[in-house]
């Protein structure tokens, strides 16, 4: 339970609000895997500890990388981190994104917001292994074209062959020349097999409810849609309680849910 | 290699699926292939609405025009999407423009022959109603999304 000493690499502002920051263990020869999906309780000392999921690439694993916004006192004062500072990490904590259980179907990765930082892991996956699964499709919705993470990958991403990714943004500005509108409208447009498609989905709360419901309807499988919840988290274990959902513990049970695991929970206000 | 004919399109169109046959034939007689370029309005907010579009591929943003400042836009539409309702509500007014993102080819159909005929055989009228309010209700929906402004930090 004691944190592992990381130090940071590089930082990277990804918007107006939000940075990657990319960590390396102190301790010589430590090695880091995780799941693509899964999280990190990250210490700043003298603040506190905050969970986030882990954005890098699952193969490196020398370094790994977080991305997150200043909205809370530890991920402001993270903010304000520089190269060269250390960290405190305990993990990688919870379920993952069934990856390995979707091969030969197709991918439908349904991002919204800094929902695609713990996506991000999945789609190095899936792309490293490209040949194991049928259409691999994004469908990203960001508040507008400034708020849009990882820009510089998405162009690249877009220009791959064997990755169609599609982007929308809520509010349009003028020099915008993409789609304008909500994540959930791109779904009826997304080119998919609805029968044979899992959905990963992570990005506000509302937004998956309303995302699993527009895929539902597309005719996907409640059982193959996937959602990435944050609820809370505070220990990482399920010891303290903090996260309780229903029957569940976010933090030891998820953040990764099947849909039909947690659907019910999801429409009742008072959890 | 097969014609598209506007009458292949317009019956495999999942908006307009399972319509009566002579109902089609009504509607395919209203139809008419048009392509707009980028930048050009297919309407203007204010103008009277006596069409509606199927876009048959392309972008068209609907907007809000705010005096001394840039268009507000809406929503976009794409390929296999319907554009504009105005036509079937009193007093058959756009409430938007409509300006082309991209190079766009869409099927026009004459609202203003359609509300004639709605008037005349309630049952087409009822039958296009339907449809098109199921398109009104997706887009509130969105709307509504859109209003809550999720991605905002918190």
């Amino acid at each position: 339970m004691l944190p592992h000493l990381f130090v940071i690499r590089s930082r990277k502002l990804e918007t107006s609000d939000t940075f990657t920051l990319e960590l390396e263990p102190i301790e010589s020869g430590l090695e880091f895997s995780f799941l693509p999906g899964q999280y990190n309780m990250i210490y700043v000392f003298g603040v506190g500890e905050v969970p986030i999921s882990i954005s890098s690439d699952p193969r490196r694993k020398n370094r790994i990388s977080h991305t997150t916004r200043m909205v809370g006192t530890v991920t402001k004062a993270m903010g304000m981190l520089k190269k060269g500072d250390v960290l405190g990490i305990r993990g990688p904590f919870g379920t993952s994104w069934p990856v390995d259980r979707c091969e030969n179907c197709d991918i439908v990765i349904v991002a919204g917001g800094i929902g695609l930082a713990p996506l991000r892991p999945a789609i190095y996956y899936i792309l490293a292994n490209r040949e194991r699964y049928n259409r691999v499709i994004l469908l990203y919705g960001a508040r507008t074209p400034e708020d849009i993470l990882y820009k510089q990958e998405i162009e690249k991403w877009k220009s791959r062959f064997d990755f169609e990714v599609y982007v929308t943004v809520d509010r349009g500005t003028s020099g915008w020349k993409g789609n304008v509108g909500v994540v959930t409208t791109l779904i009826p447009r997304a080119p998919f097999e609805s029968r044979n498609s899992v959905a990963f989905v992570c990005g506000p709360e509302v937004m998956m409810r309303f995302t699993a419901i527009e895929l539902v309807k597309r005719g996907v499988k409640e059982d193959n849609i996937f959602i990435s919840m944050e609820r809370n988290m505070k220990c990482g274990i399920g010891l303290c309680g903090h996260c309780q959902f229903g029957p569940v513990f976010v933090c030891k049970d998820g953040p990764v849910f099947s849909y039909n695991q947690v659907k019910d929970l999801l429409f009742k206000r008072e959890i | 290699m097969s014609v598209e004919t506007l009458e292949r399109i317009l019956s495999e169109h999942p908006f307009l699926k399972d319509l009566k046959e002579e109902y089609l034939d009504l509607i395919v007689g209203c139809a008419r292939n048009v392509f707009y370029k980028p930048g050009e309005f297919i309407f203007r907010e204010g103008e009277e609405a006596h069409e509606f579009y199927i876009i048959r591929d392309g972008r068209v943003s609907l907007e809000i025009s705010v005096p001394g400042k840039n268009p507000v836009v809406i929503q976009t539409l794409e390929d296999g999407e319907v554009l504009g309702w105005s036509w079937i509500v009193p007093p058959y007014y756009w409430h938007f423009d409509a300006r082309v993102v991209e190079p766009t080819r869409v099927i026009a159909l004459d609202g203003r022959c359609l509300r004639n005929k709605c008037e005349e055989d309630h049952n087409l009228g009822y039958e296009l109603l339907k449809r098109f309010l199921t398109i009104v209700e997706q887009r509130l929906q969105a709307t509504r999304i859109q209003l809550l402004d999720l991605y905002g930090a918190s």
